[in-house]
Formats: C-alpha cells, sequence, structure tokens
C-alpha cells in the first residue's frame, strides 16, 4: 500500500489506462499545455503528446458530442469538463445523447465514453459554480454515475469507467484532491454498480458517497467518543443504485442517516429513503432523516455558504435524532 | 459514372420516392406512429451525394432519414420495418422513422435533436484522423440547423483540427415553417462556413448529376485537405411532417418546385442522352413497385420486440438497474 492524494489517485488511473490502451485520450478545456485546471492532467501532454491529450475550445457541446462520436466510432475519450457546472451547457450531449444511442438505435452503436467532471462547493465560487446536481445526472437510464469518496475508489472506479462499454459520468468533488488515503501499490480495479461499507457499526447506517463521506468518517469519530458506532455504506455509484449492502445494515441498525452535498429536495437521498421505506419498511424504528444542502443558491459570502453546506455537526445532531 | 450506376441511381431515387409515398399512406391509415418527415422532392441531395462516396466513408444524418438510408443501401424493408415499430427494422423498433441506421453499412444515423449529430461528425472524423484511416465522414443537416450552437461548435473543432468532414447542407428553404430569411441572418449559407475557414461551394440540389459531381470534389478535398461544406438547395414538396398545414408558403410556390422534380430532371438527362429509353426506365419503376410491396408484407409479418429486448439494450454491460 501507499499513501496518495484524491488527485494522484485520479492521474494514476487516467495515465495507467493511456498506456494500457491507445485508444484512450484526454480531450477537454486546459488539459493539455496548461496541465489540467486541477492538476490532474499535469505532464500528460509532454508525455502522451498533443493527439492523445487534446485541448478543445470553450464549447462543452461540442466536447462532450465529439466524443460521443469518436466513441461510437471505436475510441475511448475521456472528456474533461472544467467544473460539472458547465455540463448543463452540455447537456443534450450528456442526457440526449449518450444515455441513449445505444437503446434507441437497437443497440447497435456503443457509446465507451467517460465524462470526468468536478463538483461541488465550499469555495466561494458563488451559485453558479458550487453545485452539486448529482441527482439530475442520475436520473437518466442508460447513463452511468460514479463519484467516489477515497483515493482507493477514485483510482479503481475510474479505471472500470475506461474500461467500460457504457458511457460513465465520473464526478469528482475539487475539495478533495487533497485527501489521501491508502492505495495498493499493484493494479486493481473497483467495480462500478457496488455500494461499499466504509466503517462497520451497529447503531445507526449512515448512507453517504463523495464529499459527504469524508465528512461521514469525522462525525462517525466524534460519535464514537459517545459509544454510538455507525456503520458508513457509500454508494460510490448513484446509477446503477445498489441497494444491498444499505438494506443489509438498515435490517441490522434499523435506523438511517442519509448524508448528500446537493440539494435535499428530489435529492440522491429522497431516492434512498424510498427505496427503504418501499424495501424495508417492517425495519423501521425510527423516522429517516437526511443531512442534504440548504434550498439556497449557494451564495459568496464564506459563512453564508458553509451555513448552507451540510457540516459534520450536522451528521451528528441527525444521528442523535434517530437514537 | 458509367451507364448502369446511372440506372441503378435513377432505381434509388424513385425507391426513395415510392417509399415515401407508402409511408405517406401508412401513416394515415395509422400503421406508422410519431412524427412522419418525408425526403419527397430532396431526393438527388442525398442520392448524388452518397453516389460519391466509398464505402469506408461514413454517413450521418437529421430526422429526415429515411431517403439517405436507403440511399446508404439499407434495404426498404428494413426501412419499412422499422416505421412499423418492428424487431426486423434498423433499429429494432426502438428508433422509429428519425432514429434508422446501419452500421455495417457506415451509415450513422438518424438523430433528431436539431444539430446534435455535428459533433459526432466531428468525433467520427477526428477517430479515423486519430488512426490515420483516410475515411471521410458526410454530415447532412437543414438549412435550420446552421443557426444553432452545435453547427458553430462542430465546425469550428473541425476547422480547429483539420477534420475529414464533408458538412452538407440540404436547404430545403425552411426550418419547419420558417423561411431562411427569417431565421438566418446569412441567407447564402454555404458562407457562413467561412467563418470557420473551411472551403464551400453551393449546387443546385434538383438536379443528381450536378450534386454528384459537387459531392465527388467535396469529398475528396474533404479527404486530402480538411472539411468542406456543400450546400444544396432545395425543396420538400410535403410538409415538414404529416399535418402541417403549410400555411408558410403558397401553393404556388410548391407548383413551381414540383416543376423542377429531380426525379423528372434526370429521367430526363438519362433520355436526352440516350443512356436509357423510356422501356428501361419503365421497368425499373415496375422493380420499385414490387420492392416497396415486398417491404410491406415483410414489415407488417415482422415480430414486435419484447419488453426483454429493450431491457437488455439499456446497457452494454450487465446491471441490476431496470426495475
Amino acid at each position: 500500500m501507499s499513501v496518495i492524494t484524491m488527485r494522484e489517485a485520479i492521474s494514476q488511473a487516467l495515465w495507467e489506462e493511456m498506456e494500457r490502451d491507445e485508444n484512450v485520450f484526454i480531450m477537454g478545456e486546459e488539459v493539455g499545455v496548461w496541465g489540467g485546471t486541477y492538476a490532474v492532467t499535469r505532464g500528460f501532454y509532454d508525455h502522451f503528446g498533443e493527439k492523445r491529450v487534446r485541448d478543445t475550445p470553450i464549447a462543452e457541446s461540442v466536447i462532450v458530442g465529439a466524443a460521443n462520436g469518436a466513441a461510437m466510432a471505436g475510441l475511448r475519450p475521456v472528456a474533461e469538463l472544467m467544473t460539472i457546472n458547465f455540463a448543463f451547457t452540455a447537456m443534450d450531449q450528456i442526457v440526449n445523447q449518450s444515455a441513449k444511442l445505444h437503446t434507441m438505435f437497437g443497440g447497435q452503436f456503443t457509446v465507451p465514453i467517460v465524462i470526468r467532471a468536478v463538483g461541488g462547493g465550499g469555495r466561494q465560487l458563488a451559485a453558479t459554480h458550487s453545485q452539486t446536481p448529482d441527482a439530475v445526472f442520475a436520473h437518466f437510464p442508460g447513463l452511468k454515475v460514479v463519484s467516489p469518496g477515497t483515493p482507493h475508489d477514485a483510482k479503481g472506479l475510474l479505471k472500470s469507467a475506461i474500461r467500460s462499454d457504457d458511457p460513465v459520468l465520473f464526478i469528482e468533488n475539487a475539495t478533495l484532491y487533497q485527501v489521501r488515503g491508502e492505495v495498493p501499490e499493484d493494479e486493481y480495479l473497483e467495480p462500478i454498480g457496488v455500494s461499499k461499507v466504509q466503517r462497520q457499526g451497529n447503531a445507526v447506517t449512515l448512507v453517504t458517497y463523495s464529499k459527504m463521506l469524508q465528512l461521514s468518517f469525522a462525525a462517525a469519530d466524534e460519535l464514537a467518543k459517545d459509544g454510538i458506532e455507525v456503520e458508513i455504506v457509500d454508494l460510490r455509484t448513484l446509477r446503477p443504485l445498489d441497494m444491498g449492502p444499505v438494506l443489509e445494515s438498515f435490517k441490522r441498525t434499523n435506523r438511517a442517516v442519509l448524508v448528500e452535498e446537493g440539494w435535499r429536495s428530489y435529492g440522491v437521498m429522497a431516492e434512498v429513503a424510498a427505496r427503504l421505506y418501499e424495501e424495508a419498511f417492517d425495519y423501521v424504528d425510527a423516522p429517516i432523516r437526511r443531512v442534504a444542502q440548504r434550498e439556497v443558491p449557494l451564495p459568496y459570502n464564506r459563512e453564508l455558504e458553509q451555513h448552507a453546506l451540510p457540516q459534520i455537526e450536522d451528521i451528528i445532531q441527525a444521528v442523535k435524532g434517530v437514537i | 459514372m458509367n451507364k448502369s450506376q446511372k440506372i441503378a441511381l435513377f432505381h434509388e431515387m424513385v425507391l426513395i420516392r415510392r417509399v415515401e409515398e407508402q409511408a405517406m399512406q401508412l401513416y394515415q391509415e395509422g400503421k406508422i406512429g410519431g412524427f412522419l418527415h418525408l425526403y419527397i422532392g430532396q431526393e438527388a441531395v442525398g442520392s448524388g451525394v452518397l453516389a460519391a462516396r466509398k464505402p469506408q466513408d461514413r454517413v450521418l444524418t437529421a430526422y429526415r432519414d429515411h431517403g439517405i438510408a436507403l440511399a446508404s443501401g439499407i434495404e426498404a424493408k428494413t426501412v419499412m420495418a422499422e416505421l412499423l415499430g418492428k424487431k426486423t427494422g434498423t433499429s429494432k423498433g426502438f428508433g422509429g422513422s428519425m432514429h434508422m441506421a446501419d452500421v455495417g453499412l457506415n451509415y450513422w444515423g438518424g438523430h433528431a435533436i436539431v444539430g446534435s449529430h455535428l459533433p459526432f461528425a466531428a468525433g467520427m472524423a477526428l477517430a479515423d484522423q486519430y488512426r490515420g484511416e483516410k475515411n471521410v465522414t458526410l454530415c447532412f443537416f437543414g438549412d435550420g440547423a446552421t443557426n444553432i450552437g452545435y453547427f458553430h461548435e462542430a465546425l469550428n473543432l473541425a476547422g480547429v483540427w483539420n477534420l475529414p468532414v464533408v458538412w452538407v447542407c440540404e436547404n430545403n428553404q425552411y426550418g419547419m415553417g420558417t423561411a431562411v430569411a427569417r431565421a438566418s441572418a446569412v441567407t447564402e449559407i454555404h458562407k457562413k462556413a467561412e467563418a470557420y475557414n473551411t472551403a464551400h461551394s453551393r449546387v443546385d440540389g434538383m438536379d443528381v448529376t450536378k450534386v454528384y459531381e459537387a459531392a465527388q470534389q467535396a469529398i475528396e478535398h474533404a479527404r486530402e485537405k480538411g472539411p468542406y461544406f456543400l450546400e444544396a438547395v432545395t425543396y420538400r414538396f410535403e410538409g415538414h411532417s404529416m399535418g402541417d398545414p403549410e400555411r408558410y408558403r403558397t401553393k404556388d410556390e410548391v407548383g413551381q418546385w414540383e416543376g423542377h422534380d429531380p426525379i423528372g430532371i434526370f429521367r430526363k438527362q438519362l433520355l436526352d442522352e440516350k443512356i436509357a429509353d423510356e422501356k428501361t426506365l419503365n421497368a425499373e419503376e415496375k422493380k420499385v413497385e414490387k420492392t416497396v410491396q415486398e417491404a410491406v408484407r415483410f414489415a407488417e409479418e415482422s415480430p414486435n420486440p419484447t419488453w426483454e429486448d429493450l431491457v437488455e439494450t439499456v446497457y452494454v454491460e450487465e446491471n441490476g438497474e431496470v426495475l
């Protein structure tokens, strides 16, 4: 095992897959000469050259659209959107095209595209640059939506995404890039569509993913001091959603707190809560609680922004509230 | 083109016309659902351009796609089966009128979100360039598509990367019911290509011989030098789609264009140049009638796709998603 950052994990996954398969290439804004806006692809341009590390115009529709075309024609593009907020200008390509081309033409086309996009708030970028709209994309059958919370999972899942014959939206979180974690020295893959228990406990089932996994770890450490052991289930993939470990845990604890960074209404955890009530109603000992972003466009002002975003203390209080 | 190729081209144009007329009838009988956009009047564009391509050259078009499908080599019975939503159709009955494709014939659809396939064309051309293959991608679209952002992003990218694409604008004078001059600040549409440093020309889209010659030059240019923009001035004799009240044009105008019927023009050329006599051409028309009748019978007798067929075509890979 070695300890690396999330940034290094994602970078290693891309590098290894490009070394492995000549058909894998990167295209996006500032991925090449600049080295990536978040420095994920630093050094790629010099090593792989401009053919495989392609700087594009600032034009998200054609970044995803041309990647869709190249994917249909047999390449394995990794299209980078500088932030997930810009995915809205490429929305037609993602939800109308990537997600549907395989089905709508009777299975003739395969679209092995990976769209990397960075989301999340907390960096004082104001309303349009701070969103966590994961649930929007997870709504569409045909697309796979992956959002890891640890370096280990980021590396293994991104490698799987690049090898997948289905279109994958890979959502990163800008405030996670410095998070460190252990990864194996040898090559490994993590399967898409498989949730994972990240911490064992018996008091409450805490379901989360991405950045909120890290906040949940911190909350769990605090709660453990009071003798409350929470079990953390990390979804890792939002579509297809693997409820197996969530249900297994919930049937033991009979209590759940669901934590996400995006808005509460129509969120990822609204779906998880509904499934728990539908599939495990007889096991419910307390109302399921959600911790999520408050329903405002995020402001620039630091204090107000933090007030709107879910905090460690919010998670602690929610857990105490269901016991 | 030699004599037999010219007669085959005549046969193809008549086939497109008769398939469309048959489709109109089946729509009125309620056997075809959804939207139905007919290619009647525009046959010379699809047939003329595709007569100039090599089999390895890729073809994409918009939603008015039956004619291009037939000109790409898809059999009338497969087109008809898709129109009837049958499993034996081009897209297993999942796509319908607007979404036909046959990857084996390098016909990549049939795309109904206006402009969405222009980025695909850029991406497919990129894939060919990436692999060092000297294929050309032929991308058809209407005059209306030249006003949407996709057009500009895709032409710009093709220009920047010097991609082997022929952009074929079928200017049929109206985007749905809005005349070109009411929707486009530039009415000589091919001149829009200048903004993207792309060579361009305009051709009489009612004369298949002229279209063929212009397409040969355009394809040669794309293969050897880079992107090319060909505007074919044409006219659809029927409404935008079935049920169009046609308040935006006069019967006189339609009548004048019908006087320049592309099939009539080509028929006269073949007779004048003594390539074929009346008897030969009438015999071709008879053959077409038989093909269309057989196509309808095939389509009507074909099975519907099943729910299982659909479910297994949502993703390429196994997943537990579909509920």
